[in-house]
């Protein structure tokens, strides 16, 4: 089953500990992640369910190329990496 | 007089009292984290604070217990966009986000209006929570007009609802202040709007559109607490004034040393007294000379008074944000913050102003709690 990371800079506003969470597709693991974890969704998807813009999802290392509609394809053993970019960063 | 105000900064959230001799802060809260508003709801206690956190979005938290302890409950959330929505008239060519982007106005409802909270955001979207604000609706009426599709920023990349006047004589009766749209009114509790800024004057557009209402982009709205019929505004290009409800806007000119400024506040209890905070228009946006003035008019804006005592005259260049004046239920005492963290106070009207700190963080919001008498 894959498995979802987040970053540390998430933990100081909530808990989101490394999970295994089902799906073949980013969407459907980041799904049922939230499914147990439902406060996590609003600081990672924006109100149209899209990636925020200043977040980052790599999957083995590898960033995903649908932010919007989350169809990155994953694989059993995959490892899902929830992290920021830099590009948020100010001041 | 209120004992208590919250200042809303890039690092935080500040409560500042008043003791037996001073006014403090008191507590701090979010740390670190950037609140851009503050509200005590003065029916129940409850405070509320918004927070932009860039990469994790916008959050709002609610304490029950005077900022003690904090609970995160629902942001507004802009519904599903329909996949086959086509903007009828883009704004600035580009179509709005429906995304929250930042929370820009909390009002509490009425006092027969329990658990009803008004809340104005970007990118243009009016929300009303009935549970205290653990959930959201967007008001379809005004979202779905076409007008709102015109819509520009101003201040920010997307238009936004920064002002929320709820009319102390009908809860129903509620208007809205948007950059750059306008000035909304709604008598019916947001079942319908209509568009209510004609004789503001826009200078930043084309000469033939100037008078447009749906173009206006005032900084602030306020309402005169015993006189509701008495608005001002600090619009982008000048002072306006409407004795009439909104349903007509004179502009106040030859105002020195500037009519340009994003604050307003009006005394509650006498409508010809309103305050301002100038500054240079419009690129600048720095006080005129380097010194701080506000700008006191106590006759319906004929004449106006540039107060000084306490306040640095030179090299100073704070600029106060829209939300960052702010007066109490008695007119006297008054409050300000500036995007360099300065903060003053008077406790007479203007005269003279003490400052309580020049070290803060960029101050987006000054509030004070109020009681509903």
């Amino acid at each position: 089953m894959p498995t979802v990371r987040f970053t540390q800079n998430i933990q100081r506003h909530l808990s989101c500990p490394p999970l295994e969470a089902q799906g073949t597709t980013t969407r459907e693991v980041l799904e049922n992640y939230f499914s147990t974890n439902p406060q996590a969704r609003s600081y990672v998807l924006d109100d149209q369910g899209h990636l925020r813009k200043h977040m980052a999802i790599f999957i083995d290392g590898r960033q995903i190329a649908d932010r919007d509609r989350l169809t990155d394809p994953v694989t059993a053993e995959s490892i899902l990496d929830v992290v920021q970019s830099l590009s948020g960063g100010s001041e | 007089m209120s004992k208590r105000f919250h200042v809303a900064t890039r690092k935080g959230l500040f409560t500042v009292e008043r003791g037996a001799s001073a006014w403090s802060i008191a507590a701090t809260s979010f740390l670190g984290d950037n609140c851009t508003l503050a509200m005590e709801d003065p029916r129940t206690g409850d405070v509320f604070a918004t927070l932009n956190h860039g990469h994790f979005g916008v959050k709002m938290h609610r304490s029950q217990d005077s900022g003690a302890s904090w609970q995160e409950i629902g942001a507004p959330k802009y519904p599903e966009k329909p996949a086959d929505y086509v903007p009828k008239v883009p704004t600035e060519g580009r179509p709005v986000e429906w995304s929250l982007k930042l929370i820009w106005a909390l009002e509490p409802g009425g006092p027969d209006q329990a658990g009803v909270i008004w809340c104005g955001t970007l990118p243009g979207g009016l929300f009303r929570s009935e549970d205290n604000g653990d959930s959201w609706e967007l008001n379809r009426p005004l979202w779905d007009d076409p007008r709102r599709e015109e819509w520009m920023g101003g201040g920010a990349d997307q238009p936004g609802i920064h002002s929320i006047c709820v009319d102390p004589r009908d809860s129903k009766h509620v208007k809205v202040g948007v950059s750059c749209g306008g000035v909304w009114t709604t008598k019916d509790n947001g079942c319908s709007w209509e568009l209510t800024a004609t004789g503001m004057r826009a200078e930043f557009m084309p000469p033939e559109r100037q008078f447009e209402p749906n173009v206006q982009d005032p900084h602030l709205v306020v309402a005169c607490r015993a006189k509701p019929d008495v608005l001002w505004v600090q619009h982008h290009n000048g002072i306006f004034r409407s004795g009439d409800g909104a349903a007509s806007w004179q502009e106040i000119e030859n105002v020195k040393p500037s009519a340009f400024g994003f604050a307003v506040a009006v005394h509650p209890h006498d409508a010809d007294t309103a305050w301002f905070v100038p500054s240079i228009k419009d690129e600048k946006r720095y006080p005129n000379d380097g010194a701080v003035v506000v700008n006191r008019t106590r006759d319906g804006g004929r004449t106006f008074e540039t107060l000084r005592h306490g306040l640095p005259q030179q090299h100073a260049y704070d600029l106060v944000y829209r939300h960052a004046l702010d007066i109490d239920e008695t007119g006297e005492t008054l409050a300000f913050g500036s995007t360099t963290g300065s903060l003053w106070i008077t406790e007479n009207g203007g005269d003279s102003w003490q400052e309580l700190s020049a070290h803060l963080p960029p101050i987006h919001a000054v509030r004070f709690a109020k009681t509903l008498g």
